[in-house]
């Protein structure tokens, strides 16, 4: 089949058909907006990773000031909330067995006598430890409260029993976030998983429509250029993405306070080449499926690897190496990276260039499987 | 066909889904401004015969041209000249009718595309219709856009697949009256169909049957070419006698024709043997002409029994 040149005419009689099509379609529309708006309230007000106030049962068999300060400070500590503060052995246990409680803090019956002689009495912290996340916090956040809740108490002559400071003190400095705020995490990255979603989908099913209606049929009968056809699609979704784009980012700013450190032209840049990627696929996908129903099924199962391996939800280091393989393969983790590093971090283009040729990278091989894969012909 | 311009010039041209032939060694030529029809029975190979002449499949053999092009390598360039209709109606339905002339206007780049496109909705009487979404349309007007639509461009040759399904006689008969109007005009038309009143509207047929062609000419030269010979009968109980004659040697089609029988076969001799016990009782024979559904419907019962 004889070449013939991209043509711009061509081109546009496309992009203009796809916007009256779009325009049309207010349903897909509609959705296309109410994704990132419902993802964002899901996650930006649902989704916490350092829950706090976690119920606490507190079994004192010491009735002595050490033990209320133990209680007091675990309360003030906000990671504890005290649900229970007495109770048979038993009752506790079908507590923390049904899940009312998270923690049980037993304090035994010569707590304060062997504290006071020096004897370094023991406490016992049940957890319930079936989410890991849930109790890691708490719990390491108990390890510093149990040895400084003393200090208060432990004055004049019992002041030999308060910790000694060891030879090295540790100073931390939390940078970007330091007050661990899940939000400045989960609001940037929806931004990519938004994305994502919703521009695989759409793009791969605006290909695959024309051809479970008849009327890639048509198209193919006239002197269109698969080129002219593939752009002239993906031209109105990029628009859709920045639609998507500024609604994130406007809640980021005004509801959620995310920080934005380092530039938005250069964020927005890079959106451009991110979204270009990600609409690679569904046209990709779209030349090897023949409904709709398939490829929407084809776009979830990119979207599964991409939601738990890009670090978006986990973090990505505490992946084996098969999975930060694949994660590293995945466009969506190296604009996380990048739109975590404009906006907390301020990065520039010189620290998000590691980041920007592998998204490149994808986008050239996609493209070519693309353009290789799809039939000018109905063969 | 010598001295006159042949828009169509193909010869072996072989299409195989799976191994399989649907359209096995086909040669056709087609004059210009000429109304030429193709037909067969359902699954013959006449919309994949279409498709290969618009560069929609690709032949497995065959060479020749199509609007003086190559048919297999200069597809790009017959696709500005050919209008092609499918059998299913494939523009958009959720465009209106304007917007779906306006953008096939702009894939064609015609030079002053709104001039075009309201003349096209003046000719073909769409005009109180434009801002009308085309999926809201009757089978009748969807027939109308689609024909506007591919005739756009001008093109110098119109394939038409089953254009006139499921479209009520009215708007048939004005459909064939602007095809010959157009054909008058210079534009050439290849049209499928299952209707014999159209096939005998067209200047010349091809009767294809299971990816073969078994016949093609003008009607009367088809007819001519089965050789088949057609008794019509009139009397009593022509249904009793209809049961009698189907399997004798000779009689290859009996058909009820309101309060008449035809009886055809190819072999005049065995025929009037079989039918020399029925010549009395009440029974008219009378030798009539050959329809054309009498011989489709021979051809395809012989092809049936040479490549099943």
């Amino acid at each position: 089949m004889s070449r013939h040149a991209f043509n711009l005419r061509r081109f546009w009689a496309i992009v203009v058909k796809e916007f009256i099509q779009m325009r049309r379609d207010r349903l897909t529309f509609a959705m296309m907006v109410g994704i990132p708006l419902i993802q964002l309230i899901l996650f930006g007000y649902a989704i916490n990773a350092d829950p706090k106030h976690l119920p606490t049962a507190v079994l004192s068999a010491d009735n002595s000031i050490f033990s209320r300060t133990l209680v007091w400070a675990l309360q003030n500590s906000d990671y504890f909330h005290i649900v229970r503060q007495s109770g048979s052995e038993e009752e506790i246990r079908t507590l923390l067995a049904r899940g009312n409680v998270q923690f049980v803090v037993h304090i035994p019956e010569d707590f304060s006598r062997r504290l006071l002689r020096g004897e370094q009495p023991s406490l016992l912290l049940e957890a319930d430890a079936t989410d890991p996340m849930a109790t890691g916090y708490a719990l390491s956040a108990l390890d510093t409260l149990v040895n400084s809740a003393f200090d208060r108490d432990l004055i004049g002559p019992l002041s030999r029993l308060r910790v000694r400071p060891g030879p090295v003190e540790l100073r931390t400095h939390r940078h970007y976030n330091p007050e661990n705020i899940t939000q400045y995490n989960i609001v940037p990255g929806l931004m990519g998983v938004v994305l994502t979603m919703t521009m695989v989908i759409i793009t791969a099913l605006a290909i695959t429509r024309e051809r479970e209606r008849g009327t890639m049929e048509n198209l193919l009968s006239t002197p269109v250029h698969p080129g002219e056809v593939m752009i002239g699609k993906i031209i109105p979704y990029i628009l859709v993405g920045y639609i998507q784009v500024t609604l994130i980012l406007a809640a980021a700013r005004f509801l959620f306070h995310v920080p934005m450190m380092g530039s938005l032209p250069l964020l927005l840049g890079v959106i451009l080449l991110f979204i270009s990627a990600t609409l690679t696929v569904g046209i990709t996908f779209s030349t090897a499926t023949r409904n709709q129903l398939q490829a929407v099924q084809m776009a979830f199962f990119f979207f599964l690897p991409n939601i738990l391996l890009s670090g978006f939800m986990f973090p990505f280091r505490g992946m084996p190496s098969w999975a930060q393989w694949i994660g590293e393969a995945l466009p969506l983790t190296h604009f996380l990276r990048i739109a975590r590093g404009i906006l907390l971090k301020g990065n520039g283009p010189r620290e998000i260039a590691p980041e920007l040729w592998p998204i490149a990278l994808f986008m050239v091989l996609m493209l070519t499987i693309g353009i290789k894969r799809y039939r000018q012909t109905l063969d | 066909m010598s001295g006159e311009e042949l828009v169509i010039d193909v010869r072996g041209v072989t299409k195989r889904f799976s191994g399989r032939a649907v359209v096995n060694d086909i040669a056709m030529q087609v004059r210009r401004g000429e109304i030429y029809g193709f037909l067969g029975p359902n699954g013959s190979g006449k919309t994949t015969f279409l498709r290969m002449l618009c560069g929609l499949l690709t032949p497995d053999a065959g060479e020749g041209v199509c609007l003086g092009f190559d048919f297999r390598t200069e597809s790009a360039e017959i696709k500005k000249h050919v209008g092609y209709m499918t059998q299913r109606f494939s523009f958009y339905e959720d465009l209106s009718i304007e917007e779906n002339l306006d953008f096939v206007a702009r894939i064609y780049g015609i030079p002053r595309r709104k001039e075009a496109v309201n003349r096209s909705l003046e000719t073909l009487g769409l005009v109180p219709r434009r801002r009308q979404l085309a999926g809201v349309l009757s089978g009748g007007w969807k027939q109308r856009l689609a024909l506007a639509a591919c005739l756009i461009h001008e093109p110098r040759l119109l394939l038409l697949d089953e254009p006139t399904a499921g479209v009520d006689p009215k708007a048939r008969r004005d459909f064939w009256q602007e095809i010959h109007r157009l054909a008058a005009e210079g534009l050439t038309v290849l049209i499928t169909t299952h209707y014999m009143d159209e096939a005998e509207r067209c200047h010349r047929l091809a009767y294809i049957a299971y990816g073969n062609l078994l016949a093609r000419g003008t009607v009367a030269e088809v007819v001519r070419s089965a050789q088949l010979t057609t008794y019509e009968v009139t009397g009593p109980n022509l249904w009793e006698l209809a049961a009698k004659l189907r399997g004798a040697a000779g009689i290859e089609q009996v058909v009820a024709f309101g309060t008449t029988l035809h009886v055809s076969g190819r072999d005049a001799a065995a025929m009037d043997e079989s039918i020399a016990p029925w010549r009395v009782g009440g029974w008219q024979w009378q030798p009539v002409a050959s329809g054309l559904e009498d011989v489709f419907i021979s051809l395809m019962d012989r092809a049936k029994d040479n490549f099943s």
